[in-house]
């Protein structure tokens, strides 16, 4: 390990700091970033390229029972792909659904040095935390889901807003997660229970209690903790024509108070249900413009191989209808369910190109590109790989009309992307991909290049080909080691855990003890996860902590 | 008996794929023994009670006493030089260990299979092929007003299965326990089981795939001829009162056992099965679960396929893993000669594995690491002693719905964990195999992964 580290010469892009590609050099002593170093440091010569932070994905997933069934359910896709191993790192398999190893090296590879999983059932957290010990390089976290939690649900049907916060904290300390999920909240009941149907509205109520009263006491709960990253939401009818009402009565819910809202794209669609989508993102990212609270992810949909993998199982089980392929299905007792359905995206299709149209519009439109970050929902709007395509479809207008010369005119007329002619900045791009997920997150120490700033930086050659560039960093530094250097591995690191750990009061054991006697199959007292489980870790503080 | 005892609450059984974590354990800290296990079924008392600390050494090889470093030097060097090694075994360890074995295998470029390969090895091949609709056992427990077990015979192999989890246990919405449910048992035997049955099926054996094929067509309202039952020995009309009832039940599941998947068609019963119970969600609620039978056999699915994409029968040859059961799966390696050396986890294949497997055994260094003596750890060159995990050693265990448990250990033991033995066998192997690994990989290769992606 390197311990001191001057970066000389190098283009600096780093919004939080208004550094807009100054040349200037950056330090680097015990895994941060310092004002200056010894002239003994190891100097690396960044003549001719740009330096940014290291990447931080905000929604992506990559640890824990559903991904690594989707791993298990496409043999043939990493038959394609081998991953070898060389002398500091472990080989494995890649693919759409890459195993942990290749996961955390390509992310590297990438440039990012951050990413968090983002749907993980409480009873499942044990296996993500041993996943995602096994995902190296990149420091990593997971939200935990909450809002189809039957105990939860009954407090707040009984209106025990008080203790309902309190069982939240238990949950996100027990769980040892970094913020709650909610995935097509009031869902899961008439999936498991109602033979298989669905929750339409965001204010019908099933079994005495409608999604947005679900949606509004995680936004109450969150705000009061003060969590550093808000309740981060997958809204009720996603997928489906005219949802975007529903996405806007969501949002509306929250007042002014913060929400994140995951894969904003699938949630953009006008039209009647069961017909063909239209696009709704103006009238969304209108919305957003004048929110400042609300920040959200793309879920960028790139043609090619996907996999969509949700707790939103009557969601998957809707796909799985189109193509009839496999189709894996997995409740979890009292809190959750899943579905995963392999998906191809094709530029011929109507609804697969609007779908891609949408999500370049929503960039594009944004007024304000800290609330718009870019993800492609992981694997389900295509592999995380695809993240340097997508950079070059924003930054190169003559590149993206080729490519809209290439898919289905009719969707496309049907959008107005053909008119947009906007090209994001290298300094937008440093806000999309690294300053604005690191804010949205809370991660003070992330997503920039001041002093204190943990020392994940990524050092790209400056190209014309975006892609290219943004392909392959030839340098990337995770906590000040130099993991790559000229393009090849130099060292494996293991990255920490993040996680939160709010107060509560202990009493709410005593509430929440009974119901897990009666109603799980695990013992209440081996439930919470214990520290043997954390690796490197750090908490990242809220309100109460 | 001694006076000095402690009790453990909420401890964890490793013995079946139930991972029961409901234990009361009361240890004689003295005589080092598990003395009562409370809550356990008969299994797991014998479970319990039969690990005693034997009198062995801590590391043996060709039958004399050495110290835990030369074992260990031994196994490295044995894997090393070897040019098809294998790892087999894993179902009875760990996941912490299961991590090291894989990593090992990695680095030695051999093979590495679990105990799936000989027993729900076809489920996972069909899962590959047409997915699943499964659920945890809790889900069971709360919902189900329908449960199947077809070929397989809980009364004798998970006892609690049917108290704990799926039949008499009262859930969320079944208040009544077993009164609200209908238990089908499918099974030319009479078991120890068929008793628990509301109904049951006995079909002639090896005609499950077309007992299932037909039921596939009158769940979806097709006909079928009544000479079904000459070739099921099931009467049609039985067929059509199963199909109406798993099309009519709020939340029905489907156990399985290895009637299924080591009987004729194997990996086409169960995908006929998966098919089957995917086709049923069209009307209602419907999961099957495999009823898996050592205590972390599920975890060691789980750990290789995310280390490595596959979940048993991988090979790292080539320098990355490939996967091909009847190839890289350790019966088929050892009876074609393949293997050259193998190492043994927690398992005794020697005792279970055709002829022509044993005898390659026999020719081989074989390296085992066990808690007892075996029949694997008689024939072997290097052997280990280790605790018992779960007993001994803290770590985790996967149940059959894919569910981790914490492990509780009870009293300490003076042979090393697997882990520790592994972790260590790993780090020689790893610098012994060094130079197979090419130091200037290029971390830019990815660039044509990337094209190739997108165009695939």
């Amino acid at each position: 390990m390197v311990s001191a580290t001057r970066i000389v010469n190098g283009k600096v892009y780093d919004p939080i700091n208004n550094i807009d590609g100054v040349i200037r050099d950056i330090c680097i002593e015990d895994g941060r970033i310092v004002e200056s170093v010894p002239d003994s440091a190891t100097r690396i010569e960044a003549q001719g390229m740009v330096i940014m932070p290291g990447g931080v994905d905000i929604h992506c997933h990559i640890a824990g029972p559903k991904v690594n069934a989707g791993r298990k359910l496409m043999p043939e896709d990493h038959r394609k792909d081998p991953y070898p191993g060389t002398a500091v790192t472990r080989s494995g398999s890649g693919g759409i659904v890459p195993s942990t190893f290749t996961t955390g090296y390509r992310y590297a590879t990438m440039g990012y040095t951050t990413a968090m999983e983002a749907a993980v059932p409480p009873l499942s957290a044990r296996h993500t935390l041993e996943e995602l010990h096994d995902t190296p390089v990149i420091d990593k976290g997971f939200y935990v889901l909450l809002a189809n939690n039957i105990f939860l649900q009954n407090l707040i049907k009984e209106g025990r807003q008080e203790e309902f916060q309190q069982a939240v904290a238990w949950w996100m300390n027990a769980t040892r997660a970094y913020t709650p999920k909610l995935v097509n909240p009031g869902g899961d009941e008439p999936w498991k229970g109602k033979r298989n149907t669905n929750v339409h509205d965001i204010d019908e109520k099933v079994d005495g209690i409608s999604p947005r009263q679900i949606i509004e006491a995680f936004v109450i709960a969150a705000d009061k903790m003060n969590l550093p990253h808000p309740a981060h939401i997958h809204c009720n009818n996603l997928g489906h024509s005219g949802n975007y009402r529903t996405t806007l009565e969501t949002m509306r819910t929250a007042g002014d108070k913060r929400l994140h809202i995951a894969h904003i794209q699938f949630n953009c669609y006008g039209g009647e249900v069961g017909k063909q989508p239209a696009s709704k993102a103006a009238e969304i990212i209108e919305y957003i413009n004048q929110h400042p609270n609300i920040t959200c992810d793309v879920g960028q949909v790139m043609f090619g191989n996907a996999l969509s993998m949700t707790a939103d199982a009557p969601l998957a089980y809707m796909l799985r209808g189109i193509n009839k392929n496999k189709w894996v299905n997995a409740d979890t007792e009292c809190e959750s369910g899943c579905g995963i359905v392999p998906f191809t995206y094709q530029g011929h299709v109507y609804t697969h190109t609007l779908q891609w149209a949408i999500g370049l519009e929503l960039f594009l439109l944004t007024e304000n590109p800290w609330q718009v970050i870019l993800s492609t929902d992981h694997p389900n709007g295509g592999s995380f790989m695809n993240y340097p395509k997508l950079i070059r479809l924003l930054m190169d207008r003559g590149f993206r009309r080729q490519e809209i010369a290439r898919v289905n005119q009719k969707a496309i007329a049907k959008t107005m992307i053909s008119d947009l002619d906007r090209e994001y900045s290298l300094y937008e791009i440093a806000i999309i991909t690294r300053a604005g997920p690191a804010r949205a997150l809370g991660l003070k120490n992330k997503g920039h290049l001041g002093p204190g700033a943990d020392a994940d930086i990524t050092i790209h050659d400056e190209m014309e080909d975006k892609e290219m560039m943004f392909n392959a960093p030839r340098y990337v530094l995770k906590s000040g080691v130099h993991i790559i250097a000229d393009h090849e591995f130099r060292e494996d690191h293991t990255g920490r855990l993040l996680h939160i750990t709010p107060e509560y009061d202990q009493k709410i054991e005593e509430v929440i003890q009974p119901f897990f006697e009666s109603y799980y199959s695990v013992q209440f007292e081996n439930y919470p996860i214990d520290k043997s489980y954390m690796h490197d870790n750090e908490v990242i503080s809220t309100g109460s902590t | 008996m001694s006076e000095n005892t402690r009790t453990i609450k909420n401890a964890v059984c490793t013995f079946c794929g139930c991972v029961c974590d409901d234990m009361e354990l009361t240890v004689d800290l003295d005589e080092h023994r598990i003395t009562k296990a409370k809550n356990a079924c008969i299994l797991g008392r014998s479970w319990f009670s039969e690990h005693v600390i034997e009198d062995r050494p801590i590391a043996a090889i060709g039958g004399k006493e050495v110290s835990f470093e030369e074992a260990v030097e031994e196994s490295a060097q044995i894997l090393t030089k070897a040019k098809f090694p294998i790892i087999y075994g894993l179902s009875e360890a760990s996941v912490e260990a299961q991590r090291e074995a894989v990593a090992i295998a990695d680095y030695m470029r051999g093979s590495i299979d679990s105990t799936s390969s000989v027993c729900h090895g076809p489920t996972g091949m069909a899962f590959q092929g047409v997915g699943e609709s499964t659920t945890t056992l809790g889900e069971v427990k709360n919902r189900a007003d329908l449960v199947i077990f077809w070929g397989c015979n809980p009364a004798e192999a998970h006892p609690r299965l049917f108290t704990r989890y799926a039949v008499t246990t009262k859930g969320m919405f079944i208040p009544r326990g077993k009164k609200d449910r209908t238990v089908v048992l499918v099974d030319p035997r009479k078991t120890a089981s068929a008793p628990v049955a509301n109904i049951h099926i006995r079909p002639k054996p090896a005609t499950d795939f077309e007992m299932i094929w037909a039921l596939r067509a009158l769940i979806k309202g097709k006909k079928v001829n009544a000479s079904i039952e000459k070739v099921t020995g099931v009467p049609l009309e039985t067929l059509q009162d199963l199909a109406e009832r798993m099309k009519n039940c709020n939340f029905g599941v489907v156990f399985f056992g290895m009637g299924l998947t080591m009987g004729r068609g194997r990996y086409f019963n169960t995908g006929a099965l998966f098919s089957m119970v995917t086709d049923l969600n069209e009307y209602t609620h419907f999961v099957v679960k495999p009823a898996r039978g050592h205590g972390n056999v599920t975890g060691a699915d789980q750990v290789l396929t995310w280390q490595t994409g596959y979940p048993f029968g991988v090979n790292f040859n080539l320098g990355y893993p490939r996967f091909n059961p009847g190839e890289f799966t350790a019966v088929d390696n050892l009876a074609r000669d393949g293997a050259d050396a193998a190492m043994f986890i927690a398992s005794d294949p020697a005792s279970n594995f055709p002829k022509a497997a044993v005898e390659q055994m026999k020719r081989i260094p074989v390296i085992s690491l066990d808690t007892r003596r075996s029949v694997t750890s008689e024939l072997a060159y290097v052997v280990f002693s280790t605790s018992a995990w779960g007993l001994n050693e803290h770590g985790t265990a996967y149940r059959m719905d894919d569910i981790p448990i914490t492990l509780r250990p009870a009293f300490e033991s003076p042979y090393p964990s697997d882990v520790v033995i592994l972790s260590a066998i790993k780090n020689r192997v790893f610098e012994l195999n060094i130079d197979k690994r090419s130091i200037g990989m290029s971390a830019r290769s990815d660039i044509g992964k990337a094209t190739l992606h997108a165009s695939m």
